[in-house]
C-alpha cells in the first residue's frame, strides 16, 4: 500500500481514540497489533523510521509500543 | 394453493403442514365440544380451527390460515347448540361449554347448494387445469357431494357467467376477460376465480403492498390490480396472492408447464439474510416451485419475489460444469479434469509459497456458501496455507458491526429474533432499505405499523417504507450522507439532556465510569440538534421529536442496514446505535434491541465461522494461545498468531508484489468492491487467482483456475440468518457440477497436502464439519444436525447454558458483564464534495436483483430492473439540464462511468443515488477506497461525483465489456 494510504488509515485510528478517555496511545497500539497484518505493521515501522512524516502523534507513540 | 394434497416424506424436515383456516390464536385455555370430542384451545380462537386441531376439516373457500377470517363463502357454516342459524365457523370464536356440530343434514344441504352456485359460474375442464390435483375448489365439490349443478346457460344465447369467452350464438362474452399473463412468473386467469378475497387480503395483511382489491359489486366482482395488468401495478410479485389462491386463477408458470409437485424438502432461501425457509417442491429432480415454508420461524410463510421465484439462475447455461485453466489471463480458458484442474492449483499454491513466503497466498470466503463451507475455506488457509489471510464479503458490510457490537455488548450480532419486531412499539430504521433489501422483514415491520407502532428513518433517501399503506406517526430524518454520527449522537444528547434515559438499567446493567465519561461527552451543546442541523441537513425540531418518541414510546426496536456501516465512522455509528439502545433500556427484551439487517444470507454464519483474519470460529483472536491450542489439537498443525490481511490489504499487498495467490470462493470482489480499477490491478498482479464460483463472474477475468461451484439447491449444509438462527439448507438435486462446494475445498485442500505431505482431509458430510464446529466453538457446542431435524433451526448461542438456542440476547445481563458506552465523536470523512465533484452519491439495493446481480441477472427478474439507474433530484438536473432517461456521465476522483437518470424527489437536492447490480455500469468504478476506521469496511455509501450529459457508454465501459468478453473464452474441447 502507497505510504499516504498508510498514513491516512493509521491517523483515522488515531482520530477515534484521541476522543476517548483512557489511555489513548494504548488504544491506538493495541488496534494497530490486533487488526494490522505484520507486513502492514512493518511498512509503518519503517516509515515511522524515516521521520514519520504526517502521522498523528497518537500514532507515533503507538508506534514505540509495536 | 392448497397443502394437504402432496404427500410429504419423512426425513425432510416438513412438519404437520394442514391449513387450519384461521391463525393461531394465544390467550386462556377454553374448552369445548365439537361433534361430541372435547378439546381446549386458546381463548379468541376460532371454531373451525379448534375443529382442525381435532382432525376434523369443515370445508371451507374463502378461509386460510394465513389470513385473518372473512367469512364471505359460507361453506364453513355449523350448528352450534342454543345458537339459531349456522353461523360461520371461520369467524365464530370458541367459548366455554360450547357444543358444536360440524356434520348435519342441514349443513350439508346448505354447502351443496353454496358449491353448486361456485360450481355454476366455474369452468368445467378441471383435467386440463394447471390445478388439477391441488385445487380446493375441486376438493370441495367432492368433500360436500356436489353431483348435479342444476343452472345452465339460457336457450337465448344470453350468458351470465365468467368463464366462456362467447356465448352460444358466438357472440363475445362482456363478462368474460382474458388471462393476464404479464408477470413472468405466474398467471392471473379471471375465469377461474370464485371472489373468496384471499389474494386481495394477502397482499394486504400479509405482504402489506395493497397492490390488489375488488372491483364491482356482487356478480361483477373481480379482483383488480388498479393497473393495465399485473406488471404495470403495485404487485411487488412476492407470491402471498398465488399462495393464497384456492384455485388455478392465480398460478405459478411452472406448474402450468411442468404440472404438479410429487415430493417436497425443506431448505433455506440463498438470497439476503432473512433467512426465509422454503419448501422446494419437486418432481424427481426437478424444481417445480418455491413455496415458503410456514413453519419457517424467520418468514413464518412469507416470501419476496426473489427466493419465491427467482431460482432459474440454478440451471441458466450460464453455469460452468467443468473446470478450466489457462496460464495466463489473456488466453482462452481450458476444460480439464478435477484432478488437472486440482492439481494445477496446489503446485502453483506450493510453488508460490515457497518462492514468495508462507504468508503470499489467502483466501475469500463466501456469505452465499454455507457455514460448513466457509470454515472449510478459513481452515484451509489457516491450516494448510499456514496463515491467516482468510477475509469475507462481510469487510465491505458488516464488519463495523462485529467491531461495535463486540465492543459495547460484547458479541457480535443482532440482539433479537425477527418475531420481536410483532412486539414493538416505535421502530427506527437507519441506513436501511428493508422493503428491498430485506423484503419478507419489511412486510412483518409493516404489518406492526399498521397496528400503530412509530416509525423513524434516518436515510438520505425517502424509501418505500414510508409509504406503508396505514402508517401512523413517522419522522424521516434526511441526513446528508457521511453524518450518520452526528445525528444519532444529536438523538442522545436530546434524550440525555432532556432527562428521557432510564438510570435504574444503566445503574444496574452498564460500566458506569464509561456511563459518566458519555454522559458528560454527549450533553455538550456541541451535540445540539441545532447545532448539527447545518452539517446533518437535519431540522433541530424533526431530530428532536424523533428522540422523543424512540425514548417514550414504549418498546424501542432499532434496524440498520449498510448505510449505517459501509461510512469512514461506520463502526462508530454501529457503538453509537448501541448506547442509544442502552440508555433507553430497549436491550434484552422483546421488541426491543439492536438488530443489523444483514445483505447475504449467510453473512452472519460466514463471521460466526472465523472468515475474518484476526479470528478464529466464535470471534476468538488468533493472538490467545488458549483459542489457538483447541484448534491446533484439531487440526494437528501450528497456527499463526498473528493477524493475517484483510480483502483491501491483500489488494494492496498484491499491487506491491507480496501478495501472489488468492482463492475465491463465492464471491465476486471485481463488481461488488470498491474502486474497480484497484481491484483489477491487484488481481492482475497475482500469479494465481483460483475463482470457485457458479458463474464466469467479473473476478474471474483475471482468474488462471476455474473451479465450478454448486447451487444451494445441490448441497446439504446451514445458513445462520441476521437472527443468528442456523437453518438447514438440504439438497434437493445432484450437484450439476459433480461436487457440493465444501467437497470442492477438501479436494483442493487435500491437493496442497499431497503437495506438501500433509495429511489428507476425510469428511464425509457436512455433518461432520458441523461436529467440529460444535467441538471447537463454544456458542455452537450444542449444535448438530439431529437438534436442527428436531427443532427446525436453533438460534446461537446453543450450548449446555441454552439447549434450545437463544432467540433473546443479553437478557439478564449483557455478555460482556456490563454494557459498555462509548463515546462517539463525529468526524467527517475525508471525501467531500466540492467545486469538481459538487455532489454525493450514496448507492444501495432494488427489490427485484440482488447484490453483484450474478443470480437475479440470469432470472426473469430483469424485467424489472434490466439496468442501473442515476436517481437524481430535480434541481440538480435542471441544474445540468437533464431528462429523465438521458445518458448522464457519473464521475468521481477514482474513475466515470455512464447511465441513464432517473429525475425523482426520493433524493435530496445534492445527492445522487444507483444500485450496483450490473456489470456493465460497474457503479464502483466510481467508488473509492476510503474505509472504516477500525475495519477497513469501504466507505460505499459516500462518494463526491459530478454528473454532466452523455451520448451513452463510456469508452472505459465498453473497453470494459470487449476485455471481459476476450477473458471469458473457452476453448473448444479436443
Amino acid at each position: 500500500m502507497t505510504d499516504a494510504k498508510m498514513v491516512l488509515m493509521a491517523n483515522q485510528i488515531a482520530s477515534f481514540f484521541e476522543t476517548q478517555p483512557g489511555d489513548q496511545v494504548a488504544g491506538v497500539a493495541v488496534h494497530l497489533k490486533d487488526f494490522w497484518e505484520p507486513r502492514m505493521i512493518s511498512q509503518l515501522k519503517t516509515y515511522l523510521g524515516q521521520g514519520g512524516e504526517g502521522l498523528h502523534a497518537l500514532v507515533v507513540e503507538a508506534g514505540q509500543a509495536l | 394453493m392448497k397443502d394437504f394434497i402432496i404427500p410429504w416424506e419423512t426425513g425432510t424436515g416438513v412438519y404437520d403442514d394442514v391449513d387450519r383456516g384461521t391463525p393461531a390464536k394465544t390467550g386462556k385455555p377454553v374448552t369445548l365440544t365439537i361433534d361430541g370430542m372435547e378439546i381446549t384451545v386458546p381463548e379468541g380462537t376460532s371454531v373451525m380451527r379448534a375443529a382442525s386441531e381435532l382432525g376434523i376439516q369443515v370445508p371451507k373457500l374463502c378461509a386460510t390460515d394465513s389470513l385473518e377470517a372473512f367469512g364471505s363463502c359460507r361453506l364453513c357454516a355449523v350448528e352450534i347448540e342454543g345458537r339459531r342459524g349456522t353461523p360461520t365457523s371461520c369467524t365464530t370464536p370458541v367459548h366455554a361449554g360450547m357444543k358444536v356440530h360440524t356434520q348435519t343434514e342441514k349443513l350439508r344441504k346448505l354447502r351443496k347448494g353454496v358449491m353448486e352456485l361456485y360450481i355454476s359460474d366455474h369452468p368445467l375442464d378441471c383435467l386440463t387445469c394447471a390445478a388439477n390435483g391441488d385445487c380446493e375448489l375441486q376438493d370441495m365439490a367432492g368433500a360436500v357431494g356436489l353431483r348435479d349443478v342444476r343452472y345452465e346457460a339460457p336457450k337465448s344465447g344470453v350468458l351470465a357467467n365468467h368463464f366462456e369467452a362467447r356465448n352460444t350464438s358466438g357472440e363475445a362474452n362482456p363478462e368474460w376477460l382474458p388471462k393476464d399473463d404479464s408477470n413472468p412468473y405466474f398467471t392471473y386467469d379471471p375465469s377461474k376465480c370464485i371472489v373468496c378475497n384471499r389474494c386481495v387480503r394477502a397482499c394486504e395483511e400479509v405482504q402489506g403492498t395493497f397492490a390488489l382489491t375488488i372491483e364491482g359489486r356482487g356478480f361483477d366482482s373481480r379482483v383488480a390490480v388498479g393497473a393495465e395488468n399485473f406488471l404495470a401495478s403495485d404487485c411487488v410479485s412476492c407470491g402471498a396472492c398465488v399462495q393464497a389462491c384456492p384455485t388455478a386463477t392465480l398460478q405459478e408458470k411452472s406448474v402450468i408447464e411442468m404440472g404438479t409437485p410429487d415430493r417436497s424438502v425443506v431448505t433455506t432461501c440463498a438470497y439476503c439474510g432473512v433467512g426465509c425457509s422454503f419448501k422446494a417442491e419437486m418432481q424427481g429432480d426437478q424444481l417445480v416451485r418455491m413455496v415458503p415454508y410456514k413453519h419457517g420461524k424467520a418468514n413464518r410463510g412469507h416470501s419476496c419475489v426473489k427466493g419465491r421465484f427467482a431460482y432459474g439462475y440454478a440451471t441458466h447455461k450460464d453455469r460452468i460444469l467443468h473446470p478450466m485453466i489457462r496460464d495466463s489471463i489473456d488466453l482462452p480458458w481450458r476444460e480439464v479434469s478435477w484432478d488437472e484442474a486440482l492439481s494445477f492449483a496446489a503446485k502453483k499454491l506450493v510453488g508460490l509459497q515457497e518462492k514468495y513466503g508462507q504468508k503470499s497466498i489467502g483466501v475469500i470466503t463466501s456469505s452465499r456458501c454455507t457455514n460448513e463451507e466457509t470454515y472449510l475455506v478459513q481452515k484451509l488457509t489457516r491450516a494448510v496455507f499456514g496463515n491467516n489471510n482468510t477475509d469475507t464479503c462481510a469487510r465491505v458490510c458488516h464488519s463495523p458491526t462485529g467491531y461495535g457490537l463486540g465492543q459495547t455488548f460484547g458479541t457480535s450480532a443482532g440482539t433479537q429474533d425477527f418475531d420481536s419486531v410483532e412486539k414493538s412499539d416505535v421502530v427506527m430504521v437507519i441506513g436501511a432499505n428493508p422493503t428491498d433489501g430485506h423484503p419478507v422483514f419489511a412486510s412483518r415491520l409493516r404489518k406492526r405499523l399498521r397496528q400503530g407502532a412509530k416509525l423513524i428513518v434516518v436515510d438520505p433517501r425517502r424509501i418505500d417504507l414510508l409509504e406503508t399503506p396505514h402508517l401512523g406517526e413517522a419522522h424521516h430524518l434526511a441526513l446528508r450522507p457521511g453524518t450518520n454520527v452526528a445525528v444519532v449522537s444529536a438523538i442522545a444528547h436530546v434524550i440525555v439532556t432532556e432527562g428521557l434515559y432510564d438510570p435504574t438499567f444503566i445503574a444496574e446493567r452498564c460500566d458506569l465510569d464509561a456511563w459518566e465519561d458519555y454522559k458528560a461527552f454527549i450533553s455538550d451543546e456541541r451535540h445540539a440538534p441545532e447545532a448539527t442541523e447545518a452539517l446533518t441537513g437535519v431540522p433541530a425540531l424533526t431530530l428532536r421529536e424523533a428522540a422523543r418518541a424512540f425514548a417514550q414510546g414504549g418498546n424501542g426496536a432499532i434496524y440498520y442496514g449498510l448505510g449505517v456501516t459501509e461510512h469512514s465512522q461506520g463502526s462508530t455509528t454501529v457503538m453509537a446505535i448501541a448506547n442509544l439502545a442502552m440508555m433507553t433500556s430497549n436491550i434484552g427484551r422483546e421488541g426491543v434491541g439492536v438488530n443489523p439487517l444483514r445483505g447475504q444470507n449467510n453473512v452472519q454464519g460466514s463471521c460466526d465461522m472465523g472468515s475474518f483474519p484476526h479470528e478464529l470460529p466464535g470471534y476468538r483472536h488468533v493472538k490467545l494461545p488458549e483459542v489457538r491450542r483447541i484448534f491446533e489439537d484439531t487440526w494437528g498443525v501450528a497456527l499463526d498468531p498473528e493477524p493475517g490481511l484483510r480483502i483491501p490489504n491483500m489488494l494492496d499487498a498484491a499491487v506491491d508484489g507480496t501478495f501472489k495467490g488468492l482463492y475465491c470462493q463465492g464471491e465476486d470482489i471485481l463488481q461488488s468492491d470498491p474502486d474497480t480499477k484497484h481491484v483489477a490491478a491487484g488481481l492482475a498482479a497475482m500469479e494465481c487467482v483460483i475463482v470457485h464460483d457458479l458463474f464466469l463472474n467479473e473476478t474471474a477475468n483475471y482468474a488462471h483456475v476455474f473451479l465450478p461451484g454448486s447451487s444451494f439447491l445441490e448441497k446439504d449444509g446451514t445458513f445462520t440468518n441476521a437472527e443468528r438462527r442456523i437453518n438447514r439448507v438440504r439438497k434437493v438435486m445432484a450437484p450439476k457440477n459433480g461436487y457440493e462446494d465444501w467437497q470442492v475445498t477438501q479436494m483442493l485442500a487435500n491437493a496442497v497436502l499431497k503437495e506438501t505431505g500433509g495429511k489428507p482431509w476425510n469428511y464425509t458430510h457436512p455433518a461432520e464439519i458441523m461436529a467440529e464446529i460444535a467441538a471447537t466453538t463454544p456458542s455452537f457446542a450444542g449444535v448438530d444436525y439431529a437438534l436442527l431435524e428436531e427443532k427446525g433451526s436453533v438460534q446461537w448461542p446453543c450450548n449446555e447454558d441454552h439447549p434450545d438456542g437463544t432467540p433473546l440476547m443479553h437478557v439478564d445481563g449483557f455478555v460482556r458483564g456490563k454494557g459498555r458506552f462509548i463515546v462517539t465523536e463525529y468526524i467527517a470523512t475525508d471525501e467531500k464534495s466540492g467545486p469538481r465533484f459538487p455532489l454525493l452519491l450514496t448507492t444501495g439495493r432494488i427489490l427485484s436483483q440482488y447484490n453483484v446481480g450474478a443470480q437475479t441477472r440470469r432470472t426473469e427478474n430483469v424485467v424489472w430492473h434490466d439496468q442501473d439507474v442515476l436517481e437524481i433530484h430535480p434541481h440538480d438536473a435542471e441544474n445540468r439540464g437533464l431528462r429523465d432517461g438521458d445518458w448522464v456521465r457519473l464521475a468521481s476522483r477514482s474513475g466515470e462511468t455512464s447511465l441513464r437518470a432517473k429525475i425523482t424527489d426520493r433524493v435530496s437536492p445534492g445527492v445522487v443515488y444507483t444500485t450496483f447490480h450490473h456489470p456493465d455500469t460497474q457503479a464502483n468504478v466510481i467508488t473509492t477506497d476510503y474505509s472504516d476506521w477500525a475495519t477497513n469496511c469501504p466507505e460505499y455509501k459516500v462518494t463526491a461525483v459530478q454528473v454532466s450529459p452523455s451520448n451513452g457508454p463510456s469508452e472505459w465501459q465498453e473497453r470494459y465489456i470487449a476485455q471481459a468478453e476476450q477473458s471469458r473464452r473457452i476453448e473448444a474441447a479436443e
